[in-house]
């Protein structure tokens, strides 16, 4: 099947994935991303009624651990890696 | 000592007899970074100083006598696995300054093990590619040609072992990255079955296709490591609690009878060069002397694999990677590199109001599929085989612009990630002087079978023993 090209609004997705992109990039994406929908919309000739999705494949269901209390991470090491820290806490751009 | 030609079981056995040290174990897989590493690019940290103590604290050890499994043998992790103080980068420059303050599951067991990380290896970023040019640094070259792809996306590891920089290399598997680089490098490479290996402390990619596995010269080396890497782990909640068989102990294990599944849709695939199908083929004629028997099956909905993987993959992707934001560690996510970029940005479209139904649900509901066609054969077969790659190792560059030809290069590897069952690639052979890998498939928990049947073929065929001249 000759499947139908698919376009894609880039500038929408990297609004909702909180992507910047570069005109350069929109641009690049654009196409590449449309040839890649445009593959993957076969999906659409497979009869998947009554058919259940998968999204784990060993079947484990509800996997809970004993309520115990063991140790994390100090304050120390959980900002060791933060590029900003205002008295022990992680710094943030001002979002209001 | 020459690095390049030693086997895990070879090198345990001399440091044991004390031919040689730990501490010169390790030297030498450092001498052979420092001789080719400016050529292959492959590795993103060499952790020289630790590894050179580590190795000593080992010779300590062997003098007492005191055993432990990997005692004083030097591998090298791919840069997904969180090591404790020791740079972590995913291959990416968006967390090239994080140091970690915990190690993987994973590594914790290898270090108990008494294994010495040499380094950490160069890959496509985030685990995001099939030849290693999707890193954010320089492009991992194949050491039976500079100008071809090792495979990827655990390019750096599996160069790591084809040369002698390290004994073992780890990796990931989402969708190819440990099997297509083992094909690629003359190595044995396994994916495991999905929850196998502990997630915890991998940086992840796709949560519900990723496997812990690894790369080495030699079946019994391979078997050796996953003996301690296997297992369930209370911080993995999707790790599962089956017993890890002493997987070395069952290589002898006979393999007369074993049924071998050809999946017909695999070989009858356009674009397969030709050599691959003829290395292939004499691999099986030299499995039927084993007494093993074929058949041919059918997995029906394999030409919708791939799409499949493209839909399901980006969208667990671009959920992962929505936790970088560059406020409690690394950079912000315009640095992300295209690779990432073009995923988080499909994973989005295909979740998003409107294309959801269509794209994502539509894909996990084929994705049981593709697992059924897996189930069905397994009640005739045992195992299937099939080649690990339709090619030979590509040109550098010569599918870096095209995302979709890139992605159809796993066409083979894919689906086993699909149905999250085991693949071991095993070397079969050369074509044009480079290697040819032959994958093993096996039902979920059947590693062990997957083994046995790759120990007696490399009984017949010392492949390993080819090692790379690098020009």
């Amino acid at each position: 099947m000759q499947s139908k090209k698919i376009t894609i609004d880039v500038s929408h997705t990297a609004k909702l994935a909180n992507l910047p992109l570069t005109i350069a990039e929109e641009n690049l994406f654009s196409n590449q991303l449309s040839s890649v929908l445009t593959y993957v919309q076969q999906l659409a000739e497979v009869e998947t009624k009554d058919i259940e999705p998968t999204a784990q494949v060993t079947g484990l269901v509800n996997v809970f651990r004993e309520d115990i209390i063991t140790p994390g991470l100090s304050q120390e090491e959980a900002l060791k890696n933060a590029p900003g820290e205002y008295k022990g806490f992680f710094k943030v751009k001002s979002i209001f | 000592m020459d690095v390049t030609k030693l086997t895990i079981k070879g090198a345990i056995q001399s440091l044991k007899k004390k031919e040689y040290s730990s501490k010169e174990l390790v030297q030498g897989c450092l001498d052979q970074i420092k001789r080719h590493d400016a050529t292959l690019h492959v590795f993103l940290t060499v952790d020289e100083k630790t590894a050179l103590q580590n190795a000593q604290e080992a010779d300590e050890l062997l003098k007492q006598d005191i055993t432990k499994p990997l005692l004083g043998i030097p591998i090298a992790l791919k840069d997904l696995y969180t090591t404790n103080n020791l740079r972590t980068t995913a291959g990416s420059k968006i967390i090239n300054n994080y140091m970690p303050t915990f190690d993987a599951t994973v590594v914790t067991k290898l270090k108990e093990a008494g294994a010495i990380i040499i380094g950490k290896t160069n890959e496509d970023a985030w685990g995001h590619g099939s030849s290693g040019e999707n890193t954010d640094y320089e492009a991992t070259r194949n050491p039976y040609d500079v100008t071809r792809v090792p495979g990827g996306s655990s390019s750096g590891s599996a160069v790591a072992v084809a040369t002698g920089m390290s004994l073992a290399g780890t990796g990931t598997d989402t969708g190819s990255s440990i099997r297509l680089p083992a094909a690629y490098c003359n190595l044995v490479g396994m994916k495991p079955t999905y929850g196998r290996v502990s997630r915890y402390g991998i940086i992840s990619m796709a949560s519900s296709f990723d496997t812990i596995g690894h790369m080495t010269k030699t079946v019994y080396d391979n078997a050796l490591l996953y003996e301690i890497t296997a297992g369930c782990d209370p911080k993995d909640a999707t790790s599962v609690d089956v017993p890890v068989p002493p997987y070395t102990k069952l290589l002898e294990k006979d393999i007369k009878g074993l049924r071998i599944g050809i999946p017909k849709e695999y070989f009858d695939l356009q674009g397969m060069q030709k050599e691959i199908q003829e290395v292939t083929q004499t691999a099986m004629k030299d499995l039927e002397s084993l007494g093993v028997q074929f058949k041919e099956i059918s997995l029906p909905h394999t030409s919708y694999a791939m799409a499949c993987y493209y839909i399901l993959v980006p969208s667990e992707i671009s959920s992962n990677l929505s936790r970088y934001d560059g406020i409690r560690f690394g950079h912000m996510r315009n640095q992300f590199g295209a690779e990432a970029k073009r995923r988080i940005m499909l994973g989005t479209y295909a979740l998003s109001v409107g294309y959801y139904e269509a794209f994502y649900k539509k894909a996990a509901q084929v994705r049981t599929c593709i697992k059924k066609d897996f189930e069905n054969a397994f009640k005739e077969v045992d195992v299937m085989i099939m080649p690990s790659s339709p090619t030979i190792p590509f040109k550098i560059g010569e599918k870096a612009s095209d995302p979709l030809a890139m992605y159809l290069s796993d066409i083979f590897l894919c689906p086993v990630n699909i149905a999250g069952i085991p693949g071991l690639s095993v070397p079969c052979g050369f074509t044009q002087q480079l290697p040819v890998g032959m994958q093993i498939v096996g039902p979920q928990f059947s590693e062990e079978r997957l083994y046995s049947l790759a120990g007696e073929y490399e009984k017949i065929h010392e492949w390993y023993t080819h090692i790379p001249n690098i020009k």
